[in-house]
């Protein structure tokens, strides 16, 4: 008798009718179900989204008529073999044999017309779509890594090293940012991997300021403290509890601002500014036919080869801004609407 | 804190920035050889290599890069902007003739985003999921995803060429004649029509949450007309926000400038920048990046401080 003193003694209790219970009742022993949860149900709201769903169609029927638009090879290996594109984007036709001129309108031959070297402005646009794209999503990529940490780091220390970190965000946040990029491009010269390091360079301030905020506001819950309080690492504490909690609105913006990237790529093309002339880039072609547009090339005026360059752009920047909302709306992650949308850099 | 002490505070705290920006731009200008004195020696082959080094040191482009930075500074503080040497004109002046230009065409894309954007964005909020409200939605997302120079060339293309309404190129005129104010219209919509969704959709929202406040319900219970109580009471509470993202869109509408002159062909700052860039003039580039910036922290300061006076509950401290 003595042994059962100071021993809890719970009555009624019949752990075999609970295990017995189980099975009938919706409850599970899931413990990552809630944050699962978040991720589904977001995505079924997304799926909910009719001018968001359209958008993603728009986005991944873009993406595959860029990677099938002329074949691949990598290293002498033919990995993609399909050419949707009739041509290739840097043929001159007449050079190659063909009947065909210079600035000749849409036809069925050429749905999109002919530019001013003879060449077939559709089989440009098709191919086109992999510049922007894939600098679209690597810069949104690598700068949202970037910003995540960086803005991590800030937040979480604060103090000083706050300090210190956020004077450096304002000097990326004096220089408007197209300048910056273009200053950076003058220094480096054109091409692909350049226009890739500007545009990581004047992006990632913007998610390292977001989630500094996010942090800010998520270090305050008890279990940081709590997590602190077990002894877990600052870097553990960082990545493990505070960081996914504070990640949603990174994705919204993320997402919204692969748009801007495009745009700002496209500009600096079209300022002769992006990858060299002649390439097949959607913003390079547009600086190639303003001065025909300006002065007007005599006759007809060739309005396909601007109109479906840019068309191409506005129609990929559009649905990715439609893609935006619909995470947006999904996630619930920013409460005032618009503010910060992709588009104009 | 008062206002005048924060304001003096945050004017102080913008040194440090600029100083930053300077030597940031200063270091990635000279991180690359290659200055307008090698473009002039390659049009003129027959400069020797010591006119070359005099050329070079009358310019101080001679010795390393801190001495050369130290020596702009120095010279910026006596206010000497330094030169524009394919010109040889001092960059002050350079900069001062062009300037109106820019300022022009960004004065009227921002009457043209307000015109657009607070009309639209009352509307959407009072008939808020209406079809109407629908419209503007698309029209902002299309507005926010065009790109600016696209939407310039088919300006030009629709109004200039096919319809034949204004002139391909700017008429060569002064800049406040008519002639050239009629002009202006196509580059300000160019130029405002990013910045007009943005601030619709801002007006929209924040029109929206005021209407659902109660001192709108009392208004509306004393028995006021709807339009005294949305243009009165409501649009002044919402305004307060719209005020703010306008004045941190300043930098929005330069970065726009760059883009729209070189379309336009409008002889203003932006086009000076892009040729500074292609001409590598260190000391034009240094001066407009400098420019932009304190305007970007000075329109950023004007945000803040307009914020404070239109609602008196924000405090600064």
């Amino acid at each position: 008798m003595s042994s059962e003193r100071g021993r809890i003694r719970i009555t009624g209790f019949d752990a075999d009718a609970v295990e017995r219970r189980e099975p009938l009742s919706d409850w599970t022993e899931n413990r990552a179900g809630e944050t699962e949860g978040r991720w589904e149900r977001g995505w079924r709201e997304f799926r909910q989204n009719r001018s968001a769903m359209l958008g993603l169609y728009v986005v991944a029927a873009m993406a595959l008529l860029a990677v099938f638009a002329r074949p691949i090879t990598v290293a002498g290996v033919t990995v993609q073999p399909f050419a949707l594109a009739p041509y290739r984007p840097d043929a001159i036709l007449y050079v190659q044999g063909l009947d065909v001129s210079a600035y000749e309108a849409p036809s069925l031959a050429h749905p999109f017309g002919t530019d001013g070297s003879a060449r077939d402005v559709f089989s440009r646009v098709l191919y086109g779509g992999r510049f922007s794209l894939s600098i679209g999503f690597i810069v949104v990529f690598v700068t949202a890594a970037i910003g995540l940490v960086y803005g991590a780091v800030a937040g979480y220390y604060g103090g000083w090293v706050d300090e210190v970190m956020m004077r450096v965000l304002d000097l990326i946040f004096a220089f408007p940012g197209l300048l910056l990029a273009l200053i950076i491009v003058a220094v480096l010269g054109k091409g692909y991997w350049e226009l890739v390091l500007a545009f990581t360079a004047i992006g990632w301030a913007g998610y390292a300021r977001l989630i500094r905020g996010e942090i800010l506001k998520v270090k305050e819950n008890e279990y940081v403290t709590a997590a602190k309080a077990l002894g877990a690492r600052d870097r553990r504490v960082i990545f493990r509890h505070v960081v996914p909690n504070a990640v949603a609105p990174l994705i919204v913006q993320a997402s919204l601002s692969i748009g801007t990237v495009v745009i700002g790529v496209a500009a600096l093309g079209f300022l002769g500014l992006g990858l060299p002339p002649g390439s097949a880039e959607w913003g390079t072609m547009l600086d190639q036919t303003r001065e025909t547009i300006v002065q007007g090339p005599g006759g007809t005026i060739p309005w396909w080869v601007t109109v479906f360059p840019g068309g191409a752009i506005f129609l990929f920047v559009m649905s990715m801004n439609l893609i935006g909302d619909g995470i947006n709306d999904a996630l619930d992650a920013q409460e005032g609407e618009d503010v910060a949308r992709g588009g104009e850099v | 804190m008062s206002l005048r002490r924060f304001v003096a505070i945050r004017v102080a705290s913008t040194i440090p920035i600029l100083f930053g920006v300077s030597v940031f731009t200063f270091a990635l200008v000279h991180l690359t050889p290659g200055d307008p004195i090698d473009q002039l020696v390659a049009l003129n082959p027959q400069i020797s290599a010591a006119e070359e080094a005099a050329i070079r040191a009358r310019y101080g482009l001679d010795g390393p890069v801190w001495q050369q930075y130290l020596t702009w500074m120095s010279n910026l503080l006596r206010g000497d902007f330094g030169t524009v040497i394919a010109v040889d004109q001092p960059v002050g002046p350079y900069i001062m003739a062009r300037l109106p230009e820019t300022v022009a065409l960004g004065l009227f894309g921002w009457a043209i985003a307000l015109l657009i954007a607070i009309p639209t964005g009352i509307y959407a909020a009072v008939n808020k999921d209406t079809l109407g409200d629908d419209l503007s939605r698309v029209f902002a997302l299309s507005g926010i995803s065009l790109p600016n120079f696209w939407l310039g060339l088919m300006l030009i293309l629709v109004f200039a060429l096919w319809l034949d309404l204004w002139p391909v190129l700017a008429p060569d005129k002064p800049l406040l004649s008519p002639a050239m104010l009629w002009y202006l219209i196509l580059p300000g919509v160019t130029i405002g029509t990013a910045s007009s969704a943005t601030l619709m959709r801002v007006m929209r929202s924040s029109m929206a949450e005021e209407l659902n406040k109660e001192y709108v319900t009392a208004a509306r219970a004393k028995g006021l007309p709807e339009r005294t109580v949305v243009l009165k009471h409501v649009l002044r509470n919402s305004l307060i926000s719209v005020t703010t993202i306008a004045a941190f869109l300043t930098a929005g509408i330069f970065a726009g400038a760059v883009v729209v002159e070189q379309v336009f062909a409008w002889p203003g700052l932006g086009r000076a920048f892009v040729q500074a860039i292609i001409g590598r003039e260190v000391d034009l580039i240094m001066a407009i990046t400098l420019f932009t910036g304190v305007t970007i922290i000075l329109a950023n300061l004007l945000a803040d401080i307009v914020y404070a006076v239109l609602d008196p509950r924000i405090r600064y401290d």
